[in-house]
């Protein structure tokens, strides 16, 4: 098809048809604010902050959503185009919360960047400040429609993306509000706490229910024995929030930060993820032998879990019966770790440090813990962690490195890949081949399960059969393999669902980021220490083999299925 | 969730479900297969309820299969749709700028008063809603209000008591 030629700002630039004026201007290094726009999201076109002169058009128009045409000359920065981008910034000014400086998004805010960006020094108009009530009712995410400036960002990814629609636009005009339906607020409705709306949120209308507080006072008990886990998707994002590059593997300098806030030991989430990898593997060759609930569905991601319980309860059957690895390592420092170093179960404090605020919820449900006991005290975000980090005035770039503390530290590189979508299949695709075979796995690193596509499947080889895997990430995606199956269109034996884009690393509590390859460069960071790892599967981590040979037994045993299986139930979707 | 089988609108009653609902699963069953279908069952549903209650509006939500919130928002949207119940007789003082200006405020505040309700808000015994109106363009025998069809004008905060024992009386 023939290329559109346009002029931008008096620069020639070539896109291919169907590009909007936002795309050419991109290209032509010719920077336009946007707000309602975001690259990963259907085209909404309502702030105007984005609009261009046009020449031989009357009105200004919205260049992220106007197609480009040939022929078409340009101007982003007019004196005209100025003075409308500052007074819709001022409008959105008028009526917002003067909260700046105590405000979570104090330096992340695309608001407050924009009005940096377009030298606003003072507001004309006057405004009511809005009045609404926080929604502070689910454990994970707070709704503060206060700050919200309607931008939809947060509507339109729990809608197209999610399939969720926990939230929408209600009313009109100045009363007009992203709310839950008749404000029951999120812990009502179906939202699955996947925080993926505060990731694209640009203000703080949206954030991360903060547990820092509780953390700071179990460190501040010197009668608590206090332990953290920590995600893999942590170590590859934690340096953007102190300045280093995208994609920087900081796992080190997080262990000796964790130590300076003063946990008394620093664990890896990762053991948890091996310890899932041996559990499920087992259970899905289980299943197989059976040929029953198949294709076993995986279970680690708990915003995917509570979607399948609002929306797919006919097929919860499915869903591996595994616990999380946050959940299978929480169960094991109340009972293992506590017994082997003979510390009183509720003398200990367990912290998880999470992407994800789905874990928030998860650790609370009910079925997670024992004796009155939760197994995780408190789950904090990567961004949470990050404000500790500062609070305490840490210099995190200059730290010197420090390792993971023994037993529950030690972790292969299938641990490792959990953080990224794809990753728990190739972690079970090393085990199970050879828990089945028997033989030793030449080539660990499986390339058709990686990558960022919709629904991504592969076969493998597997002792005479082939094992048919599918991988998805986003809820959306979810719901259409789902559909497929329950319509006998598609059918496999194994599928990896991630709640989020781009599995953990995308999670909800990650860092804010504008960088358009974040999800590939923390990705690529994970993929590095796999490779650098010296264990490569989950079943060879020796930590492991002592846990079953001391404690566990067998795996998918009595007491394996007491700890780190769980069980699951329907919740309704209206 | 089992809500529908309960009806809502009749207190004292055996909780069987509501013979409504198995008219707006007609209506539900007409119209949606077409384009706008959400915005014309739920009109259709409200001349069946009278109003739009929480349980119907999840009711037509589960029956079409489409989110709550995109329900909630249509009829959060259209000030058509009533998410209270309304009385029999609905009271709307007009708010325009030349009965505002002529004590349409007072005229508010007595009704407020007299029936116990703030604006927006029905009688108890469902025989009177309380709404504030834009400009009905009757300015000149401002201030002015409506009930239900009857138009009143050159209305001051004395006359109210009046008024309302006539649809009182009616009853
Ligand atoms: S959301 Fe942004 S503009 Fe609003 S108070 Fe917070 S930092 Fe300031
Ligand atoms: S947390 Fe996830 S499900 Fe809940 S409102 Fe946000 S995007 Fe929707
Ligand atoms: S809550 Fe955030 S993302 Fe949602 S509309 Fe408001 S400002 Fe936009
Ligand atoms: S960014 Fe283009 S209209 Fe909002």
């Amino acid at each position: 098809m023939e290329r559109l030629k346009l002029t931008i700002d008096s620069t020639p630039v070539e896109v291919d048809p169907g590009s909007t004026v936002l795309d050419a201007a991109k290209k032509a290094g010719v920077h336009i604010p946007t707000l309602c726009y975001h690259p990963e999201l259907k085209l909404e076109g309502s702030c105007r902050i984005c609009v261009v002169e046009i020449e031989g058009l009357k009105n200004l128009a919205a260049s992220c959503v106007y197609p480009a045409a040939n022929g078409m000359v340009v101007r982003t920065n007019s004196e005209v185009v100025r003075k409308t981008r500052k007074s819709i910034v001022e409008l959105l000014l008028a009526n917002h919360p003067e909260d700046c400086l105590v405000c979570p998004r104090h330096g992340t805010c695309e608001l407050q960047d924009l009005s940096h960006q377009l030298n606003v020094r003072k507001v004309r108009f006057k405004g009511k400040k809005r009045e609404f009530a926080l929604d502070e009712s689910s454990i994970a995410v707070v709704r503060d429609p206060n700050k919200c400036i309607l931008c939809g960002r947060c509507i339109r990814i729990c809608e197209n993306t999610q399939k969720v629609s926990a939230i929408g636009l209600a009313g009109r005009g100045s009363r007009a509000v992203v709310t839950t339906p008749f404000n029951r607020g999120l812990a009502e409705g179906p939202c699955v706490a996947c925080g993926q709306c505060i990731k694209v949120c640009p203000v703080a209308a949206l954030r991360e229910r903060d547990a820092s507080e509780q953390v700071w006072k179990a460190l501040g008990n010197s009668t608590l024995h206090t332990v953290v886990q920590v995600a893999p998707a942590v170590r590859a994002a934690l340096g953007e929030e102190f300045g280093l590059r995208p994609g920087a593997l900081v796992t080190e300098k997080m262990v000796a930060a964790l130590r300076k806030l003063g946990f008394n030991r620093v664990f890896d989430t990762q053991f948890g993820a091996d310890l899932t990898v041996v559990e499920e593997g087992h259970e899905l060759l289980h299943r197989l032998e059976k040929n029953e609930n198949l294709p076993q569905i995986t279970s680690c991601s708990p915003g995917w879990v509570k979607y399948a319980e609002h929306f797919f309860p006919e097929m919860l059957n499915l869903v591996s019966t595994c616990k999380s690895p946050q959940q299978m390592f929480g169960a094991l420092v109340k009972t293992y770790y506590a017994e082997k170093f003979g510390i009183a179960a509720r003398d200990i404090f367990h912290v998880a440090v999470m992407p994800c605020t789905a874990k928030k919820f998860e650790a609370s449900r009910e079925e997670m813990g024992r004796d009155g006991l939760q197994d995780v005290d408190a789950v904090i975000t990567t961004r949470e962690l990050a404000f500790m980090i500062k609070e305490a005035g840490i210099d995190f770039a200059n730290l010197p490195d420090s390792e993971f503390d023994l037993p529950l530290g030690m972790s292969s590189g299938a641990g490792t890949i959990f953080g990224v979508t794809g990753g728990v299949t190739e972690a079970v695709l090393r085990s199970v081949y050879e828990i089945k075979t028997g033989k030793e796995l030449e080539e660990v690193e499986f390339q058709a399960v990686r990558g960022f596509g919709g629904v991504r499947e592969a076969q493998i080889p597997l002792n005479g059969m082939t094992l048919r895997v599918a991988i998805v990430n986003s809820l959306g995606q979810a719901e259409k393999i789902l559909n497929k199956i329950k319509a006998g269109e598609a059918s496999y034996h194994f599928i990896e669902i991630m709640g989020c884009l781009g599995g953990c690393i995308g999670g909800g509590g990650q860092p804010f980021s504008k960088d358009p390859d974040i999800k590939q460069k923390r990705a690529s960071a994970l993929y590095r220490q796999d490779h650098l790892k010296r264990v490569r599967k989950s079943h060879e981590n020796p930590a492991i083999k002592e846990l079953y040979r001391s404690f566990l037994g067998e795996p998918n045993g009595d007491k394996a299925h007491d700890l780190l299986h769980t069980h699951y139930r329907a919740r309704p979707r209206y | 969730m089992s809500d529908e089988k309960k009806c809502i609108t009749c207190p004292g009653c055996d909780g069987a479900r509501d013979p409504k609902y198995d008219e707006v699963d007609k209506v539900i069953a007409k119209y949606r297969n077409l384009e706008g279908a959400l915005i014309m069952i739920l009109h259709q549903t409200q001349e069946i309820f009278g109003y739009l209650p929480e349980d119907v509006q999840r009711y037509v939500a589960k029956g079409l299969s489409i989110p709550l919130a995109d329900v909630y928002g249509v009829t959060t949207f259209y000030s058509y749709f009533s998410l209270t119940p309304r009385g029999k007789y609905r009271i709307a003082v007009c708010m325009g700028t030349a009965c505002y200006v002529r004590g349409a405020g007072s005229l508010v505040s007595a009704f407020e008063k007299e029936l116990a309700v703030k604006v927006g808000g029905t009688t108890p015994d469902r025989l009177f809603t309380l709404e504030v109106s834009r400009c009905i363009g009757a300015c000149g025998l401002a201030p002015v209000l409506t009930v239900n069809e009857d138009v009143y004008g050159n209305i001051g905060p004395e006359r109210v008591s009046g008024i309302l024992a006539k649809y009182r009386d009616r009853q």
